[in-house]
């Protein structure tokens, strides 16, 4: 049953007002068509016995209060999904998304509702198996794992886009030889940063087992709501119905949020921190809750949302609010980015929260977590070190304060530091965090248990 | 019944017409999906209702149905090792209804109506009771002995008692004769409301400490039994760390974990790793004492305002039967963040950053219902912890939720990111957290650690407190010129911060250190300290004490398992003879 109306009486910002409708469900999915001919899209946001306000995904420009034909379709937003989407470029609303795509529209196996529904915590499975980056700074100190949501908090001008990429790149189970794909959701990103990804993808043969959802900075702010949505979406029927690991990189959540302030600000609704709306939190986990593993399926959905921290301020609400959800944020560094290292990873303030079950014996090695934790305690003494010479001189320092600032300065340029197309095995990660500590006293390694001490580092080294 | 039509919808806010005769807080059903919601405005014949559930596709007109109940809970045998989202729902048998994903309009009651539990009667014919009083008991879990009480607001004489035997929890197992001449019949359950605390006889001060197994908390900032604390912190500052190591190796007999609108997979972390884990004290699993309440972020928010209440008459009901319950709340902010969005919702004017005015009150209310406690119906005492992490913006300590919780609880532990950037966990900083139970349980460490324990713990966070001063001074001149007293002082505080203060969740060993092994590890550091001085004194450079091999062995104390804590011990041995030998050296020289 579709009903048509041509009563609306307001439309500001993305909202419309429409009036004496009757029998529309909260949440149910509109057509508007305009005089054109051309059809917008958007969804019942609030209803009462008369009125009935319509969020517009493609924002309003254009629409009329007196030419608008309202259509409600009895059902919510939903996406068409198959597997022909892998190797494909949708838009914000699913439709193949021209110039980067121009073949026509897939036949969908299925419709699934975009807002899917929370996984039931007892039938989570919690993540456990290691994922290889490549990169020594994640694998060694901040370990993804399977399931995880793990954020790349960014500043602008910082590459992140570079680092997102080698991770889609690079990424791996060791030993496992599964089905892996990429899906990638941009919301309001630069062509030029767009472009950047696709390219990639295409280069390295990553398209084929890609699908990706395009919302750029010049398309409809509105659009990027629905855009992570279509694309968990899909992730989730790849992972849980095709037994797919899929790795989910959406990017920029700051674009998403600041759309979402725009339809909380037009609503007038009481503003939190900074104009977002209170409910920003919950919004985001509704997102972000949705990577997992569960119970008896072989899919998996990680997630990598990246976020650019307006003027690098990790307390502003967007990164704020992720941190709270996301399990760990890595962050990159502004200081370590003009020093010329790449990635430019701050170690010290990103965390993995989840590495604790995906690294050891069977996982990566034994001396994982030991070796990791000295080299954090290490890092830390030697960064402290250089604070202290920049107000007294190096040559105030002590001796042993002296070894740490050595220690910190090869650190960053050994072992955070490396090239965008080299990819170091969990091996050679693990055995440079060893000859690294070995610039420091054997004293030192307080958090290695000395069974283990004794295995990697004998005793004898140490004097000679 | 009351029923009336939907008027308006918004998010979980859902406007009923024709609700004139409804109440407040009453459970209503709302549309033909049957999803449950709770009054919480009456206004002429409109009713505001938070529905716990999607409202996706409900419409103007769909029916409305007022229960005349308010929200209530089910206490009765079952509770134990369940897991329930924030209305008491069992996310395991939804899981088996609805497969992975939770889907809407479930009704499953909270306790399983047709198991069968061994029933042994204690109350017998003839006696008087009144609310609270022990009917009979059965043994729910190797841990748990479930007493089976008359509710709270009953009372009569016992005209029938069941024998012994198995039955499911509707059975009735005793009939009262009530001063009114009417027969009350009581099956082995009864619902209780979760916004109204359970009574009780009389509240007393904490008097013992809830030993937790962790070094900071025991000995810095210990918390009492019936008492309240709370964590704040930013974000991976280890808030949820914390909870989960206080619900696993605090000495209480019964938790309740309540996840309030956080991660899915730190409840499946728990789900997971409580069956495999042994309780300290009795070697049994540990989720054989612990009852799980789970709205995480993604479920609905307004069952996230209600999980907490859900949680607090779980634990209420245990401490009736005389058990010593901890709950842990993670987090507070994000039930305070609910209550701010119905509160947006119903267009209230917002208090301090868009909170609704009364936060404080919730917020105090809720923390009222812990405590030390004689219970009703009988000669028992039970206890109530209740610790409540805050997530508060930013990391901002100014932020409402943290100020609110503040007025009222007792022991504040303060997460700080520095610490936890430099991975000194628990993150809890030494210099601005407190407890203000110190005084109260002075009596129980003099008995149990002997009366050196205080002294020795105030010289203790003294030395912290001078470090601090120091450590200014030594960044303006450098460590090496201060007096070899006071890079004593450094040394000693040093030692405090990662020897004894530092401790790793995950370590097998170091998770969980009882508290003799607390304070022979704290007598070897303040031992050390006092050798040293007086070697300094003996004019032995500082330089060559701080490179003694001493350090490393101390450095290794808290890895020492239990059952060795002799070594630990010897180490004071070792101390003595190498700075000896220093001083002998001295003298020769
Ligand atoms: N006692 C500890 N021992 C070892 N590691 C710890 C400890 N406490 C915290 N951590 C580390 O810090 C990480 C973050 O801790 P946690 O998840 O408890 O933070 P949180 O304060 O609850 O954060 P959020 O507010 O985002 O939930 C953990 O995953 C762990 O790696
Ligand atoms: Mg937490």
């Amino acid at each position: 049953m579709i009903r048509e109306y041509t009563t609306t009486v307001e439309i500001s910002g993305p909202l419309m007002l429409v009036d004496g409708v009757e029998g529309v469900a909260y949440e149910e999915l509109v057509e508007i068509e305009l005089p054109d001919g051309e059809i917008r899209h958007g969804k019942v946001l609030e209803i009462d016995s008369r009125m009935t306000l319509i969020q517009l995904f493609e924002g309003s420009s254009g629409t009329g209060i007196t030419e608008s034909r309202v259509r409600f379709l009895g059902k919510q937003v939903e996406l068409g999904v198959s597997e022909e989407m892998l190797g494909r470029v949708f838009d914000g609303q699913g439709r193949p998304r021209a110039p980067f795509d121009t073949a026509p529209p897939i036949v969908p196996e299925k419709m699934k509702n975009i807002n899917g529904a929370p996984i039931n915590p007892c039938a989570r499975d919690y993540p456990a198996e290691f994922i290889q980056t490549g990169f020594s700074s994640i694998d060694g100190i901040n370990t993804l794992v399977r399931g995880q949501k793990l954020p790349v908090f960014s500043g602008s001008g910082l590459p992140h886009a570079a680092v997102a990429a080698q991770i889609a790149r690079q990424a791996k189970v060791i030993g496992g030889g599964e089905n892996f794909a990429v899906v990638f959701a941009a919301m309001g990103i630069t062509f030029e940063e767009a472009d950047y990804f696709i390219r990639d993808f295409r280069k390295t043969g990553a398209m084929d087992r890609a699908v990706v959802f395009m919302n750029l900075a010049s398309d409809p702010a509105i659009e990027r709501i629905s855009t992570p949505r279509m694309a968990l979406t899909a992730a989730e029927y790849l992972a849980y119905e095709k037994d797919m690991h899929i790795l989910v990189i959406l990017t920029d959540m700051t674009n998403y949020c600041d759309a979402l302030r725009e339809i909380s600000a037009a609503r007038k609704e009481v503003p939190g921190r900074r104009g977002y709306p209170g409910y920003l939190y919950t919004d985001l986990a509704s997102l972000y809750e949705r990577a997992g593993r569960i119970k008896g399926r072989k899919g998996s959905i990680t997630q990598i949302p990246i976020l650019t921290m307006p003027e690098d301020d990790k307390t502003h609400p967007i990164p704020d609010l992720t941190g709270y959800i996301t399990e760990g944020q890595l962050i990159l560094n502004r200081e370590l980015h003009k020093k010329g290292i790449y990635p430019p990873m701050d170690v010290m303030e990103s965390l993995s929260r989840l590495k604790d079950k995906g690294i050891g014996k069977n996982k990566t090695r034994e001396d994982h977590a030991d070796l990791f934790n000295q080299l954090m305690a290490a890092y830390s003494a030697g960064k402290d070190a250089k604070e202290l010479a920049v107000i007294l001189g190096v040559a105030a320092l002590s001796p042993l304060d002296q070894k740490y600032l050595a220690f910190a300065h090869e650190y960053e340029k050994k072992y955070i530091s490396q090239g965008e197309h080299e990819s170091r095995n969990i091996e050679e990660t693990l055995d440079l965090g060893w000859e690294l500590l070995k610039l420091l006293p054997r004293s030192e390694m307080k958090r290695i248990d000395p069974g283990r001490l004794d295995k990697y580092w004998p005793e004898e080294v140490a004097s000679s | 019944m009351i029923s009336g039509t939907i008027d308006k919808i918004a998010g979980p806010l859902v406007v009923a017409d024709g609700m004139k005769d409804a109440r407040m807080y009453d459970l209503v059903y709302v549309s033909d999906y049957k999803l449950i919601g709770e009054i919480i405005e009456l206004k002429e014949d409109k009713a505001s209702i938070q529905v716990y559930e999607e409202t996706g596709g409900l419409k103007p007109g769909d029916p409305v149905t007022a229960t005349g109940k308010p929200l209530s809970v089910e206490l009765g045998p079952g509770l134990v090792t369940a897991i329930y989202d924030g209305i008491q729902r069992p996310l395991d048998e939804i899981r088996k209804v609805a497969g992975d994903w939770i889907t809407r309009g479930i009704s499953i009651r909270g306790l399983d109506h047709g198991k069968e539990w061994d029933f042994a009667p204690v109350a017998t014919v003839g006696l008087k009771v009144t609310g609270g009083e022990v009917l009979g008991s059965v043994p729910e879990t190797k841990l748990i002995t479930h007493k089976v009480m008359v509710p709270p607001e009953v009372s009569g004489e016992i005209t029938w008692m069941i024998e012994a035997g198995k039955y499911n929890i509707d059975t009735i197992i005793a009939k009262l004769k009530t001063s009114d001449g009417s027969t009350v019949e009581l099956p082995m359950y009864h619902n209780w409301p979760v916004r109204k605390p359970r009574p009780i006889a009389e509240k007393k001060a904490p008097e013992e400490p809830l030993i937790t197994g962790q070094r900071v908390i025991d000995a810095f900032f210990p918390l009492g039994k019936g008492g309240t604390a709370c964590v704040p912190g930013p974000f991976g500052s280890g808030k949820t760390v914390i909870q989960h190591q206080l619900a696993k190796w605090a000495d209480a007999e019964m938790v309740v974990y309540v996840g309030c609108g956080e991660r899915g997979n730190e409840m499946t972390d728990v789900l997971q790793e409580f069956p495999e884990l042994e309780d300290p004290k009795t070697g049994e699993p540990l989720i054989l004492r612990t009852v799980l309440v789970a709205n995480t972020s993604n479920m609905p928010v307004a069952a996230r305002e209600a999980s907490v209440y859900t949680g607090i008459t779980i634990g209420e009901y245990f401490r009736d039967m005389g058990y010593s319950v901890a709950l842990m709340a993670d987090s507070t902010s994000r039930w305070a963040e609910a209550m701010r969005e119905m509160s947006g919702r119903l267009e209230e004017m917002p208090g301090e950053e868009g909170y609704p005015a009364y936060l404080g009150t919730r917020i105090a209310e809720f923390y009222e219902r812990a405590g030390n406690v004689k219970c009703i119906g009988g000669d028992r005492s039970g206890a109530l912890t209740v610790v409540g992490a805050v997530s508060p913006a930013g990391g901002d300590l100014s932020d409402p939720v943290v100020q609110s919780t503040l007025r009222v609880v007792k022991v504040f532990w303060s997460l700080q990111a520095r610490l936890a950037y430099a991975r000194h966990f628990p993150a809890i900083g030494w210099l601005d957290s407190y407890s203000l139970y110190t005084d109260n349980l002075k009596d129980y460490y003099d008995e149990k650690l002997g009366t050196e324990w205080v002294p020795m713990i105030k010289e203790a966070i003294s030395l912290l407190q001078q470090e601090a001063n120091l450590l200014e001074i030594a960044r303006l001149v450098g460590a090496e010129s201060l007096s070899p007293e006071d890079q004593l002082i450094l040394f000693t505080a040093r030692s405090l911060r990662e020897d004894f203060l530092h401790q790793n969740a995950f370590h097998d060993v170091d998770t969980y250190t009882s508290i003799t092994k607390q304070k022979i590890m704290m007598e070897v550091i303040m031992h050390t300290s006092a050798e040293m001085k007086k070697a300094i004194r003996s004019s032995v450079s500082p330089g060559e004490l701080f490179e003694l091999p001493l350090k490393e062995e101390i450095a290794r104390m808290s890895y020492i398992p239990e059952d060795r804590l002799d070594d630990i011990e010897a180490i004071k041995k070792h101390v003595n003879s190498q700075i000896n030998d220093l001083i002998e050296k001295e003298q020769i020289a």
